[in-house]
């Protein structure tokens, strides 16, 4: 058997020199200084004076940072290297897949021909981006198991919006006003959140003691004033709904439509279809799924692909292939019935190109690859860590595992939370902590399909060692290897100093 | 051929033995075999990464509209504007690139402090004291505004500017179909709104207007900050960040938020996103601020810290009662957007936009000369941007001048027609051109353009 002991994936070899705080930008300007160039236009140099009328006039610049190129750099390079990042090393956020980011993905996306495109310009002077979404729909259709998509969305909140807005053009087309939208109590915080902006009431129903929709429960909740239900598969505790079929015909019996959340389809792809258990919109995240890089709380992109019946009510304009042999081959089209634009252009183009490029790359192939290392990873991790952490849903996972740190805390005091903190020290990011809500103590573990076998063990060392050290009372200081020690979160509200103004 | 992903055979064989399992495939026991792909996702198999790019490429050669090709006239809420190497490289630093979201502040510390110092900069460039860390684009800012200007008065009706990007108020029509916000568009007359045309209107909670507006026009926004006062309204201001570096600030005529698109700020025309939603507002409505917030505070030893704050008012821990559903942001845009800042500092900002103003009177005037070519707006002064009206349709002068090199602007009719502006005179939009003019333009490429321009609409 192969030696697995060589420490792989983790941060902790990251060459931090010293603990002094970077002071910020505000702190290193000294007036005089900058780092500007523009071209030389050679238009005659009007004064602002008479080019603004004086009413509308600042009566002084606006104060920013005054460095010089060299200090700005020193500055942002000094910021990355306090900043955690998949680049360097794991990052089991649960829910988040946060996988390696490939990076021909970027070089795509930095292409001048795609970067450089104004979004206003003219369909025949574009064709080459209207291919890319239009190639990029067809393929999540084909992921999905639907029939066309919008990619306006630029999140997966925005998505499930759109999604919700959807619902409501369905039913006001068939003269109803549905007034209530079902989730389950593992849901994440966005699906409740969207479902007010859509203007309906959040009905929430229990998780059984599987971990999976109750459905005694739902069916006590459906009646014909649902319009539809809003379900992750495998849900948040990565868990798969084995009784979807059920779920999705008891929501269609009562008229609702089923919403499906792609935030886990990571485990799924090549493997089975929402389209083909029974959902009507899907939200793909591909900030997720799709590796495109989550650029430190984004961008993302949220597209919905919704089945043949919602076709004409997505938002538009759509970009559609044109059949016209004479003319440009791709065109915008607005929908009979859209519910109108989502965004201010075409979506986070720069975020759907990378999404094609990802999905060339590995083809229908390399997706089941995808999916079925990624449920390898979290199994393995799960059968590894089982008596280090309780495992409250024990039964295998698909690309996730929720353990608890419950009965640790109970014993020594240090929660789920200290345990995360504890990780840090060990090198890696931690796991997502505290969600979902119906398990106490929370560890949720998404180790992805890029991480290596060694990095895994590495991973379930640390976190065992970590479990070792709040036995022996050990926790409650860390981090202690950090740019910064715990963070007083409670000071920070209560202060607030949301500006460097505010601090002064 | 090799992928991304690490596993060799004896790995996967190892780690199914550990799991007591015969194959990947048992993996997914749990998924009833009748809703199995049979036979494979209908998709290419993979190809190498060269070919990927070289398929992107080719694609890439069918947009004639590359702002390496096509000398950029075109506005309309996306400029063409000075991206130096030193931002594309701090920027595009992988730290920044392949981070999530700071949930745990000790090993994000860099990412937050770049935040905390892009909302100082959205602050003072707003006049306002909050700014958040930014939402998708301009767009969803105007649409979380009035939210929030709702929300706070409890008044669904809002009274929108025509003059606010009709493809934003288009966004705003259709998330008010989920929120029942009651919105009513107000007129345009010479490119400046016309407050008395509603002047009956009851029940308003928020007034929304563009300083200045997508035709590029200035605004009196002392006339809207006494609107506002009449009806107890928040006043919303969408403004062009570029133009605040020289115009009065949305907090100095009185604004109770401020939004407006970051994209000028150091990202690249990118075809419409991602770019950069910038959200800023005064004291009194930081609980409804939707979004995160960076703040400043102390770790165990006492030393500077940041960490996301306030956030009893988001999704994952308010839920159905959050003041919004925003999860992901635009962090990467307002990182860059900070690089951006610190690189034109106090004196290139204000010189960016001195000659974004130069360069446009400096087209305006050249244009003025042109036989049949009108300005639309009046006498009412502009910024950086200005609308025509052509004796030909604007699509038609587009296509002609694109032959000549240049994108020569945006066709009203495109811009207001898709979404149905009703407001809009129909033959007015069509022969409406709107053209913008950055700090990137020469006065060679103006001349340049004049007469071509001259040339196509005769």
């Amino acid at each position: 058997m192969t030696d697995r002991s060589a420490p792989g994936g983790r941060a902790a070899s990251a060459p931090l020199v010293g603990r002094d705080s970077e002071p910020t930008i505000f702190e290193l300007s000294r007036p005089g200084r900058a780092s500007w160039q523009l071209p030389t236009t050679g238009i005659p140099e009007t004064p602002l004076e008479d080019l603004v009328p004086d009413n509308h006039r600042r009566d002084a610049a606006v104060d920013m940072a005054e460095v010089s190129e060299r200090d700005l750099v020193g500055h942002f390079t000094r910021l990355s290297h306090r900043q955690y990042s998949v680049d360097l090393g794991a990052y089991p956020l649960g829910s988040c897949t946060m996988k390696y980011n490939p990076k021909v993905c970027d070089a795509v996306a930095a292409l001048p021909g795609l970067d450089s495109v104004h979004p206003g310009a003219p369909a025949a002077l574009t064709q080459g981006w209207l291919a890319t979404l239009v190639e990029l729909e067809e393929a999540l259709c084909e992921l999905s198991g639907m029939a066309a998509a919008t990619l306006q969305p630029a999140a997966g909140a925005a998505g499930e919006l759109t999604g919700l807005l959807l619902m409501r053009a369905f039913d006001a087309a068939r003269g109803e006003q549905r007034r209530r939208v079902i989730i389950p109590d593992s849901a994440h915080g966005t699906n409740p959140a969207s479902v007010t902006l859509g203007g309906y009431e959040v009905t929430t129903v229990k998780s059984d003691e599987r971990g999976c929709v109750d459905i005694d429960s739902l069916r006590d909740a459906l009646d014909d004033d649902v319009a539809g239900m809003m379900l992750t598969n495998p849900n948040t505790l990565g868990l798969f709904e084995e009784d979807i079929v059920e779920i999705a015909a008891s929501v269609h019996g009562v008229g609702g439509l089923m919403y499906y959340d792609g935030a886990n389809l990571n485990a799924i792809l090549g493997v089975v279809r929402p389209g083909d258990m029974g959902f009507d919109i899907v939200h793909l995240n591909l900030h997720k799924t799709f590796a495109t890089p989550h650029g430190g709380g984004g961008p993302g992109a949220g597209p919905v692909a919704v089945a043949p019946h919602l076709t004409e009510f997505l938002p538009g304009p759509r970009p559609v292939r044109l059949d016209d042999p004479d003319g440009p081959s791709f065109g915008w089209q607005t929908p009979a019935r859209s519910i109108g634009r989502v965004h201010g252009w075409h979506g986070n183009a720069l975020v759907l190109a990378r999404a094609l490029a990802y999905i060339e790359v590995h083809g229908g192939d390399g997706l089941l690859r995808v999916a079925e290392r990624a449920v390898l990873n979290a199994n393995w991790i799960r059968t590894r860590l089982h008596g280090t952490f309780d495992v409250p849903f024990d039964r295998p996972c698909m690309h996730e595992v929720v353990f608890s740190a419950a009965a640790l805390h109970r014993r020594t005091g240090a929660s789920a939370h200290d345990v995360a903190k504890g990780l840090i020290e060990e090198g890696f990011h931690p796991p997502t902590v505290a969600f979902p809500l119906i398990v106490d103590d929370a560890l949720m573990v998404e180790p992805t399909e890029t991480e290596s076998y060694e990095t895994l063990v590495a991973l379930a060392d640390a976190l065992e060692r970590v479990a070792a050290r709040a036995e022996g009372g050990q926790l409650s200081g860390s981090p202690r290897t950090t740019p910064v020690r715990r963070v007083d979160e409670a000071r920070a509200a209560r202060t607030l100093i949301p500006t460097f103004d505010a601090r002064r | 051929m090799p992928d991304y992903l690490p596993h060799t055979e004896e790995d996967i064989d190892e780690m199914l033995g550990f799991l007591g399992l015969a194959s990947l495939d048992e993996l997914f026991d749990a998924v009833p075999s009748a809703l199995r792909i049979a036979g494979g996702l209908g998709l290419p198999t993979g190809i190498p990464e060269p070919d990927v790019l070289a398929r992107a490429r080719s694609r890439a050669e069918g947009n004639g509209a590359r702002a390496d090709r096509l000398v950029c006239f075109a506005g309309a809420g996306a400029y063409d504007h000075e991206v130096p190497p030193v931002v594309k490289a701090l920027a595009g630093r992988s730290e920044f690139v392949t981070a999530y979201t700071p949930y745990q502040p000790e090993v994000a510390q860099g990412g937050l402090q770049a935040v905390f110092e892009f909302q100082t900069m959205v602050s003072r460039l707003f006049g306002l004291p909050i700014a958040n860390a930014s939402l998708y684009d301009g767009a969803s800012a105007v649409v979380e505004a009035v939210n929030l200007g709702v929300g706070a008065t409890g008044r669904s009706g809002v009274l929108v500017s025509a003059g606010v990007h009709p493809h934003w108020r288009a966004v705003l029509a259709t998330f008010a179909a989920g929120t029942g916000h009651r919105l009513v568009e107000v007129p345009l007359e010479d490119g400046q709104t016309r407050w008395d045309a509603v002047a009956d209107e009851a029940d308003i909670g928020a007034v929304v207007v563009a300083y200045p507006n997508y035709l590029g026009c200035l605004e009196d926004l002392a006339a809207v900050r006494s609107l506002c006062d009449g009806r107890e309204a928040l006043m919303a201001v969408v403004a062009d960040p570029v133009a605040s570096a020289v115009l009065r600030s949305p907090g100095d005529w009185g604004a109770d938020v401020a939004v407006g698109e970051g994209q000028a700020f150091g990202t690249a025309l990118s075809f419409g996103g991602p770019y950069l939603g910038l959200f800023a507002c005064s004291q009194a409505h930081v609980r409804r601020l939707p979004g995160r917030l960076v703040g400043e505070t102390l770790d165990a030893d006492g030393r500077l810290a940041y960490v996301t704050t306030l956030r009893a008012r988001e999704q994952d821990i308010r839920r159905e009662k959050a003041t919004s559903n925003v999860c992901t942001n635009q962090t990467l845009m307002a990182v860059t957007a900070a690089v951006q800042l610190g690189w034109l500092g106090t004196s290139g900002l204000a010189e960016v936009a001195t000659r974004c103003a130069r360069a446009t009177r400096y087209c305006k005037e050249a244009m003025s000369g042109l036989a049949g070519v009108e300005p639309l707006t009046g006498t009412t002064p502009t910024f950086r941007e200005f609308a025509l009206r052509l004796p030909v349709p604007a699509r038609t002068a587009v296509e002609r001048l694109a032959e000549d090199g240049f994108l020569a602007g945006i066709a009203l009719d495109q811009l207001v027609g898709e979404d149905g502006d009703g407001s809009a005179d129909a033959e007015a939009a069509r022969r409406g051109l709107l053209v913008a003019v950055t700090e990137r333009r020469t006065a060679h490429e103006i001349d340049r353009f004049v007469a071509a321009l001259d040339k196509a609409v005769r």
